[in-house]
């Protein structure tokens, strides 16, 4: 599998991969209720529902890089997210850390692996315990597994804090008393404090009004610097997205549609879905445009298209791609994407 | 001349609370014409969707509009009685929410929703009432509208409910639609397809729009005119391009400057320092002043609404006059 990776941009090259996922797919299944228990019973076709979540997903992501994952709602990207979190476990594929399987890993390696990995949520709102006190939100889990010790504890938290744009002066509060922006400061410094190389950032700046997305969005870009962080950029925003990443591996209903470096993808498009992301993309530059709008709703996961997922709101789609799933295919050095008309070309 | 579609005039909705007065709308004037978008922008608690429920006379107590006129057609919905407004609400004057959910009864079908607004304003049968309600799902890009009419909300996806909101609202072809954030909580390409209708929509039946968002992208390719609101206060005004272009108050420039797509990939992005003030206790004098990178001394007296081009206004008394790169 790894063979067909494409070679990653000249100066991450010799960097080895921190993650790298083989073919993983994660299903999730309706359980049958009652009634629908008695039906099958009964020799009526019932069957449970599965949704193909992610399906068949290769990828690698070098030390000091950052991936965005681009896709809309119900694409799979915060699944893939979490798996590579190791929250998740696969359905069917692996998850490699360093080049070792993550949940092969021993009980002392695999906290390491958690430890070393963290996640940045969405909703500032919900994943903060709104009964600690800011102290212990950030303090805990560094004094659990032995990272600072007792007495050292209230400096460590003062510098994680203020490394996060927080007046340590606040820890007292809880979160209640703070403001979105703020919030996700703490989020922050909680993932911080536990030395992670890798952060994953779910939507992390989604619920955040424009002037402070900019200040996250900066703090992000300060702290890959100072610690020489790895991140996992997880968000629908293509602005954003352009913004911070090297790589971006763009998804559509569970598959991975195009993957290449940010630049490429922003300047040479190569998947259909990918150019009509970027045609419908609201620029602040276009000036009274004609919105025309991607033909469709987005298929349900459920009952996902045959062939290439994409096909039915396609305006390239031809009879193969009603049939056979395409391929992810090299199209240029490091830009790879699935699609059949790259073989007719 | 006929006066235009709407026009607010120092409009002031406050919230009488517990903790204190909150003026969430303070001295807010602008105008629609027929058939022309208006982008209210702002960030959250800027003031911009209660400025939207105080023209549909939907503020709840402890709020109330306490000053100005809102003139519709030259009417004053202001001091219109709820009897009144309730023949214009919904008829003449029409809403969209974030939330279709909230336009929406869960319980009730499509097609019992749809007559029952066509019936509250027109006289007309049943039939002729069912047949609007499927030629509206229609004009919306909803396919087989017929049998989409026996559906329930639920059995819809969040783009298709949205469609359906806005299909009820444009039941009577209102003069004026006032839409609250109706693309945020939508995909990218599915929010292409609503700003499409919508721009259709004011070409085709010359309905006035105001198009209340926090995201000065969406509003760059579809308003005529943007007015953006800051701590309650329209902080500048004026068509889109010169406000996007040359931006006169200082918030403008730092909004339009935070925007990812506006800077050099990599580079930080130009940030605004602080964070929004509480509407409860505003300082006097401008409320941006304390982010503000020009405030100086003078900026504690509230700063005059000024016109300082032709058609373009800001709250600001010392704004960038040269065009600055944001």
């Amino acid at each position: 599998m790894s063979e067909t990776l494409a070679p990653p941009p000249p100066a991450l090259q010799e960097a080895p991969p921190i993650i790298e996922l083989r073919g993983v797919s994660r299903r999730f299944a309706t359980s049958l209720d009652f009634a629908a228990k008695l039906a099958r019973r009964l020799g009526l076709p019932v069957r449970e529902e599965v949704v193909h979540a992610v399906d068949g997903v290769d990828l690698s992501i070098r030390k000091g890089e950052v991936v965005g994952l681009v896709g809309e709602s119900g694409c799979g990207k915060s699944t893939l997210g979490r798996m590579v979190a190791g929250i998740l476990p696969p359905s069917a594929g692996s998850v490699l850390w360093w080049g070792r399987d993550l949940h092969g890993l021993s009980g002392a390696e695999a906290r390491q692996a958690k430890l070393r990995t963290q996640m940045i949520f969405q909703d500032p709102y919900a994943s903060l315990n709104p009964r600690l006190k800011v102290a212990e939100i950030v303090g805990e889990a560094p004094q659990y597994h032995g990272l600072v010790r007792r007495g050292g504890l209230d400096a460590y938290v003062d510098e994680q804090l203020r490394r996060a744009g927080l007046d340590p002066t606040l820890k007292r509060r809880y979160p209640h008393q703070f403001s979105g922006g703020q919030r996700q400061r703490i989020g922050i410094a909680r993932a911080l404090a536990v030395q992670p190389d890798f952060l994953i950032c779910d939507e992390a700046v989604a619920a955040l009004d424009v002037s402070i997305q900019a200040q996250i969005l900066n703090l992000f870009m300060k702290l890959r610097r100072e610690l020489d962080l790895t991140y996992l950029f997880i968000s629908h925003d293509l602005g954003v997205v352009e913004h911070l990443s090297d790589r971006v591996v763009i998804m559509y209903l569970g598959r991975v549609v195009e993957e290449a470096p940010a630049e490429e993808v922003f300047q040479r498009p190569n998947h259909p879905y990918t150019r009509a992301l970027l045609a419908e993309v609201p620029r602040i530059e276009a000036r009274k445009r004609a919105f025309s709008g991607v033909k469709g709703e987005i298929p349900s996961p459920l009952n996902p298209p045959p062939g290439c997922h994409f096909h039915p709101r396609c305006p390239h789609a031809f009879e193969r791609c009603r049939i056979e799933r395409p391929a992810l295919r090299e199209v240029a050095p490091g830009h790879r994407s699935a699609c059949h008309l790259n073989d007719a070309a | 001349m006929s006066p235009p579609t709407l026009q607010v005039r120092n409009l002031k909705t406050h919230f009488f609370t517990r903790a204190g007065v909150v003026r969430a709308v303070d001295d807010v004037s602008f105008t629609v014409e027929s058939g022309k978008v208006l982008g209210l922008v702002g960030e959250s608690g800027s003031g911009k969707s209660v400025t939207g429920f105080s023209i549909l006379g939907l503020v709840d107590p402890p709020g109330r509009v306490t000053g100005g006129s809102i003139l519709f057609k030259g009417q004053d919905l202001a001091t219109l009685s709820e009897a009144a407004m309730r023949r214009l609400r919904g008829n003449r004057i029409a809403m969209i929410f974030q939330d279709p959910m909230m336009t929406l009864n869960p319980v009730l079908r499509i097609d019992t929703q749809m007559i029952e607004t066509v019936l509250a304003h027109a006289k007309v049968s049943r039939e002729e009432a069912r047949q609007r309600a499927r030629d509206a799902l229609g004009q919306v890009g909803i396919p087989s509208p017929e049998e989409r009419l026996h559906a329930y909300p639920h059995q819809f996806s969040g783009g298709m409910r949205q469609r359906v909101a806005i299909a009820i609202a444009l039941l009577h072809k209102p003069d004026l639609i006032v839409a609250d954030e109706p693309t945020t909580a939508l995909d990218v390409t599915i929010q292409g397809q609503i700003l499409a209708e919508a721009q259709k929509l004011c070409a085709e039946s010359g309905t006035a729009l105001i198009w209340i968002t926090h995201d000065l992208s969406v509003v760059a390719g579809l308003a005529d005119d943007i007015a953006v609101m800051y701590a309650g206060k329209v902080v500048e005004q004026g068509p889109v391009v010169d406000v996007l272009d040359a931006p006169l108050h200082p918030y403008t420039v730092g909004l339009i400057g935070s925007v990812p797509s506006r800077n050099h990939r990599g580079e930080p992005l130009r940030q605004i320092p602080g964070m929004t003030p509480s509407l409860l206790n505003l300082p006097a004098g401008c409320a941006f002043r304390a982010r503000c990178p020009r405030a100086e001394a003078r900026c504690a007296e509230p700063p005059p609404f000024a016109e300082y081009r032709p058609g373009r206004f800001a709250r600001c008394i010392h704004p960038y006059q040269e065009a600055v790169a944001a």
